[in-house]
Order: structure tokens, then sequence, then C-alpha cells
């Protein structure tokens, strides 16, 4: 891929995307978050969409910042979306993945990351297939940690976009009901939302067999339901999970053909469902299983808005985390000096 | 050989009925008299302990220690590890032999009878393996270990899977008089587990460990046992319906004993939510629920005794991602402070059961001649400070290892001096 070409946006943008009201040096999880907050989010994530011309403009708000990927999972959307994200903000971009790293010879998450600490970086976008790693690395980097995925615990700029996307087109969250359906258990896309929606005054509905949707979830105040036709009528909002496979020991259902006859949304569920329906899903989408082709590609299906919206809410982010850094006068990690001149495209 | 007395301490012995303000003699290395505070005739011993305001208990024995030695000397060994059995008031233990090479073998056992003597430190009872290599197949040479000196059978780490094996292992042992002791998991249930399975972990989105992986196999051991009147010891219970199970299979006449880890009564599966491996632990800490039913069954004697699963993991390996970081805890230089603050403290259990569930019942369990201040035995004792607070610092641990989630917790209760055979083995600074 070649350079941007795009041309820089005016001098005074960085003043025009405040970082007033962010405290955090670090984006672990939405249940750490107040409602306000994660509203800063999202405003700033419009904010960045407008400054870049919906994404595809580059400003140099965080020119000189070096932004790492440290990815231990695969992943091709979410890593490409947030070297986006930092290049569309000037950023240099770092691609670290485990296999091609010194991890193979033994050497421990924690010191890799302290290396590239060292290097130099404003911040650290992990991915890790364990719960709590990004935490873990939090507690001993200086730099800001971004989850980009923890196992099945949080993707929390999965759940900001997915937010995102319904405010754009329902408006206020408040009073909202949205179903999330699927493989809640195995999700960490579904306890992103499940928090973020929750925090904004929404209605959340985890459906799915009783094998992926532990009756539990009621203790945190939300409604679980086995039965996707019965809740069909009332939601605003659906999301559609993958079932993941790769996570699971036994099949938690007989079937894919008996899964998808039960939860997987198609036209003839869409004709039972409110007018006005919003359907996402966070890919990689199985059509097929969960949703059918005809639904995934309808006028009431999100999922490209959701890609655009994950690199807003991605820049969104970085310059709250970097940027937030920056004018807090820390400096990067150390004194070493800058690791990369020219970023590699993934 | 010396005399001492230690003078003037509150002497609890449940063996003998004794809980009472006391002078302790002790004579070529055994008790010889429990007398009134002041009778003994100070110039006539060699050395003397005041022992005012001091708990004095029959050496505290802890029957669930891995020393990891031979094979995993990164993380303790033998020298280490009883070392920091006696900074905890331990006067015994009984180490399990999930070791590397496992102690299937008459000269494995006295490996560890060499080794421990050559070390010089507390008493080291042997636990010898169930089955060959600790692989589940087969029946170890259970009399050839009993020469040597095994005193108990487990394959601790991991369950007996195979029912029949452990069928004929309760029905082997009974010649021997010795107990099985079980690690109680189904690991069909509990498998890519890090922890209990609850809302804790169903919002981490961590793998569970469910209660019932624990009680199914408890529930089976005690059929067998019933069937074959084996003598089967329950490890480290950690569910109250486990409690339960055992306390109904024990008014049914079952031939079953029990223990339960500090750890078990005084941490939740909350304390998971800041993802610190140090408490990721098999069994997992479990729900305040559970915690309960572990007091319960400490003060009614479902469960017969405190042990501490001392399981000391070198840092490099505790330091990695919460599924590839091992399970365990270190145990021994926590478990009399956590004991007085959490069982004695809070009232939950008194000084005499205490020592009934740290000294004396751990030994009749092991068939090994301690637990006990009579008159003629080992003079193995414990002195505690019941009163001092004293901040836990793992770095300053006798243990090779420092994976304790209680660092820089502060406890109440010490031990202040450990006596084995008579020689002061330990004295706090």
């Amino acid at each position: 891929m070649p350079e941007q070409s795009a041309t820089a946006a005016p001098g005074p943008l960085p003043h025009r995307l405040p970082t007033a009201g962010w405290s955090h040096q670090n984006l672990l999880d939405l249940e750490e978050l107040t409602a306000d907050e994660i509203s800063l989010i999202l405003d700033t994530a419009v904010l960045c969409k407008e400054a870049t011309d919906g994404c595809r403009r580059k400003i140099d708000v965080l020119a000189g910042a070096a932004v790492v990927n440290l990815f231990f999972e695969n992943s091709t959307r979410t890593k490409t979306s947030f070297a986006l994200a930092a290049r569309r903000l000037g950023a240099d971009v770092i691609d670290f993945s485990a296999s091609t790293s010194s991890l193979s010879k033994g050497e421990s998450f924690i010191d890799t990351a302290k290396n590239l600490e060292a290097m130099g970086i404003d911040a650290v976008v992990v991915r890790h297939a364990t719960p709590g790693t990004p935490h873990l690395l939090a507690g001993h980097l200086d730099v800001g940690v971004i989850n980009a995925g923890d196992g099945p615990h949080a993707h929390p700029t999965q759940g900001l976009l997915d937010i995102l996307s319904i405010r754009e087109r329902l408006g206020d969250l408040r009073g909202l009901t949205v179903g999330l359906v699927g493989d809640i258990a195995h999700s960490r896309t579904a306890r992103s939302n499940l928090w973020g929606l929750k925090k904004l005054g929404a209605r959340v509905i985890l459906c799915g067999p009783p094998t992926l949707v532990s009756e539990r979830w009621q203790e945190l105040g939300v409604e679980i339901s086995h039965d996707l036709d019965a809740i069909l009528p009332r939601c605003d909002v659906l999301n559609l999970l993958r079932i993941q496979f790769e996570r699971q020991h036994t099949s938690p259902f007989p079937s894919v053909r008996e899964y998808a006859h039960l939860y997987a949304m198609n036209r003839e569920r869409l004709r039972r469902a409110k007018r006005d329906l919003v359907i996402l899903a966070p890919g990689p989408i199985n059509r097929g299983v969960e949703v059918t082709a005809d639904v995934a590609d309808c006028p009431q299906s999100l999922i490209l808005d959701q890609v655009t919206n994950g690199l807003a809410v991605r820049m969104a982010v970085l310059w709250l985390i970097c940027g937030g850094r920056r004018a807090a006068g820390k400096p990067p990690a150390a004194d070493g000096p800058r690791g990369v001149e020219q970023e590699r495209i993934v | 050989m010396a005399s001492m007395l230690i003078r003037g301490g509150r002497v609890v012995d449940p063996s003998q009925g004794i809980d009472r303000v006391a002078d302790l003699l002790i004579r070529d290395g055994l008790v010889v008299s429990i007398g009134q505070t002041g009778s003994q005739p100070l110039g006539k011993v060699d050395e003397t302990i005041d022992a005012e305001g001091l708990v004095v208990t029959p050496g505290l024995i802890d029957m669930h220690v891995h020393l990891r030695e031979p094979g995993r000397e990164e993380d303790e060994t033998i020298e280490t590890g009883t070392r920091a059995a006696l900074a905890g008031g331990f006067t015994s233990v009984a180490c399990i032999p999930n070791t590397e090479p496992p102690i299937d073998t008459q000269a494995n056992v006295e490996f560890i009878r060499q080794k421990a003597a050559r070390a010089d430190t507390c008493n080291v009872f042997v636990v010898g393996c169930v089955s060959r290599d600790r692989a589940g197949k087969e029946l170890a040479e259970i009399g050839q270990l009993v020469e040597a000196g095994a005193v108990a059978f487990s394959d601790d780490g991991s369950p007996v899977y195979d029912a029949e094996l452990m069928r004929r292992a309760f029905e082997y042992c009974r010649m021997f008089d010795k107990p099985i002791l079980a690690h109680e998991e189904v690991l069909e249930l509990s498998r890519g587990g890090v922890m209990h399975e609850g809302l804790v972990s169903l919002s981490l989105g961590l793998a569970g460990m469910p209660a019932a992986a624990e009680e199914v196999m408890i529930g089976r051991d005690l059929a067998l046992a019933e069937v074959t009147g084996g003598r089967l010891h329950v490890m480290h219970v950690s569910t109250a319906h486990g409690v339960e199970l055992i306390r109904r299979a024990k008014a049914a006449g079952i031939r079953v004993t029990a223990e339960a880890c500090p750890h078990h009564f005084t941490l939740t599966d909350e304390n998971l939510r800041g993802f610190d491996s140090n408490f990721k632990m098999s069994p997992p800490l479990r729900t305040a629920a559970d915690v309960e039913g572990i007091l319960a069954g400490l003060a009614d004697g479902t469960i017969d005794c405190i042990a501490t699963d001392h399981a000391p993991h070198a840092p490099e390996k505790k330091l990695l991602e919460l599924d590839r970081a091992p399970f365990g805890i270190l145990g021994l230089e926590t478990a009399v402070g956590l004991c007085v603050t959490r069982l004695i403290e809070t009232g939950r259990i008194g000084w005499p059961r205490f020592v009934d569930a740290a000294s004396r019942l751990p030994a009749e369990i092991l068939g090994v001649n301690r637990g006990t201040l009579r008159p003629g035995g080992v003079a193995d004792v414990t002195l505690i400070d019941p009163g001092l607070q004293w901040r836990v610092d793992a770095g300053r641990f006798a243990s090779k290892s420092v994976n304790s989630p209680f660092h820089d917790w502060t406890l109440t209760g010490r031990a202040v001096a450990t006596i084995v055979g008579g020689r002061v083995k330990f004295r706090l600074p």
C-alpha cells in the first residue's frame, strides 16, 4: 500500500479534538468506564470521522507518535483497522505478531512488551487469547495499553463501534432494546456490548441455547432468552455473534443445521421483526449460520457501517490515550531512539 | 542431651484434654512433663524459654506440602521447603509425590528421607504414589513403599481417574491401614478452566471449573470407600456441597477424613478480578457461600484438618498469561496467621480445635507418632504469639518461591519458635 496521499488537516485541529474528560492511561474494558466517558469516546469518534472526511483522509494530530500492534492471536480486520486508524492520525505503526517474535524462543510476553516499550513507543494495542492479559501488561508498562480483544473477556473498541453504529442510525441508546444473539459464552463482543449498552441506558437481551447463554447473566441485570422468535418483536437492534467453534471442547448444540434453524436471522424472521430493526454482526460472519446472505446484505444491516465506525472509534481511542499523554506532558516510554521510521503495512 | 523448660505458656494439647497455663519440661528430645507453672527449679535445666503470653502446642503438622524435589528444584527444594515449614511453625510435613520422577519406588522414598535427614530441619513424612509413574494405569508397589516408610498414598495433582484402579487402591491399602489422599476432580468438567465457574468467571470470560467437577468425584470416591472399607482422605475440599457430602458420609460410617486449606476459607473467586495468577490454584477459589461451608465444616469437625497445599512455583512461571501460569499457592509461612486471623480471632473455632486440626488429627490420619505432648513422646513443639500483628513479606520467605497472594497482608498470630525433637529449629528474630 502506498503512503497516504491525503493532505494534513489545518493546524488547530488538535484543539478541536478535546481530551478533557478523559483520565485513563489505558483502555482495557468498558466495565471500568462511566457513561460520560463512553460518550466522550463516541463523540470524539464522530469528530475524527468528520475531520478525516469519513475516515478517508489523513490528519497529523499524532505525528511523531509510535503505536505497536502487539497481536498474540490471529486477526486481520481489527489489526488493519487499528493500523489504519493510527496512520490516519499521523502516528507510526509497528506490527508485532507472536509467530515472528521471540515468544517462540520462550521469552515471556511481558518481557516482549517491555522491550517494545524501551524503544520509546506511546501505546500498545494488544490482542491475546487469554482474558486479562492486557490488564497484566498495563500493570507492567508505562505506555498506554489498548485492549484489542482478550479471549472471551473484552473487546472494548468493538463494543464502542457497535454502539456508535446504533447511535448513528437510531439516536439515543436510552430505552432501546438490543438483542445479542449467539455464542455469548465465548464472545468478548457480547461482554463489551453488554457493559457499554447498559451504561448508556439500553435494555439488553442475551439470546441463544442454554449451553451458550448462562442463567447467571441475569444477576448482572440483563434479560436472557433461549427463544429468538419470542424476543424478536421487541428488539430494536440485533447483534448476531459468531459461533466460536475454535473455543469449544464439545459442541454446544447438536448441529449447525439445528442452530441455524433456531437462531439464524433470515428473511422470514426479518418480516416478523420491527420495521426499523437494525442488524449488526461483528464479523467475520458465518453466512448461513448466524445470518443468511440476503439479510446480511439488506438495508437494515449495518455490517459495513461497523467497519467504518471501527476506524473512527479506534482513532478516537488512540487520540484520547496518546494525545492525552502528550497533553499531560508524558514523554514516550523511554528516551531511546525512535524505533521505527516507516511503518510496514499489514 | 540437653533439657529445656518452656515456662508459663498456655499449653493447648487436646490429645490430653489440656488447655491451661503450665510449664513444659523437655529432656533428651522427649517430653518429660507438663507441670504447674513455677514448680520447676530453674537451675536444673540447660535452657529456659519464657513463653508467657504465648500458646504452646504440639508441633504443627502440614499433611499436604509440595517440596518439588526431585525434579523441580527451581521452585523449591527439600531444604528450602522444610525451612519454610519451620518458619511457619510446622515441625512436620507430609510431602506429596508429584515430583519428577514421582515417588513410586523405594529408592525415591529413600532419596527424600536422606535429603530430609541431611537438611536436618523438620520431620518429612513421605507420601507415595497410588499408581506407578503416577500415570493412573496400574498400582504402584504400595507394599514396598510402605516398607520404605511411606505413610499414605496419593496421585495428587491429578485424580486417580480409573474408578476400578481407585477401588483396587482402597482395597489394597486396607492391609497396611494407609489412607488414600484424593485430589477430587472430574477433568472433563474442569478442562481448560483457570478459576471457579460462576458469575465472576462469566464476567471475566475466563474458563471455569465448576464446583460439580469436585463434588462428582468426591461422590465417586465416597461410594468406593464405602464398598471397599478403604480409608479416603479428601484433600483440599473447596465447596460447601463437598463438605456436606463428607458430613453425610461420616454420619453413615464411611471411613473418610478431609482437609481444608487456609486460602479456601479466606479468599473467593472475586479475588480473580485483577487477573493475578497468584490467585490461581486447583481446586480454585470458590464463592463466599463455599467459604462459609468450609468454616462450618471446620467448626463442626466434618473437615478434620487444616493443610496448606503449599505449591511453590518460580516467579517466571507465575508471571505468565493466566491460562499458562501453573496452579498453586504458597502456604507454609502464612498458615498460622491465616488460621488465627480467620478462625480464632473471629470466634469460629477455639485453640483446642485449631490444635486438633493442625496437629493431632493430621498425625492420626497419617499414623505417625506425633501431635501430642504426652510425657515420653517426641518433643515437637510450636510456640505461637496469638496477638502478634505482622505484615506478610513474600520477599523474605524461607521458601524459594514467592507465589503468595497474601503478600502485604497484615495478619494476627505467628509462630515465634519451632522445636523439633527438643531442639529449637526456628526462632522469630
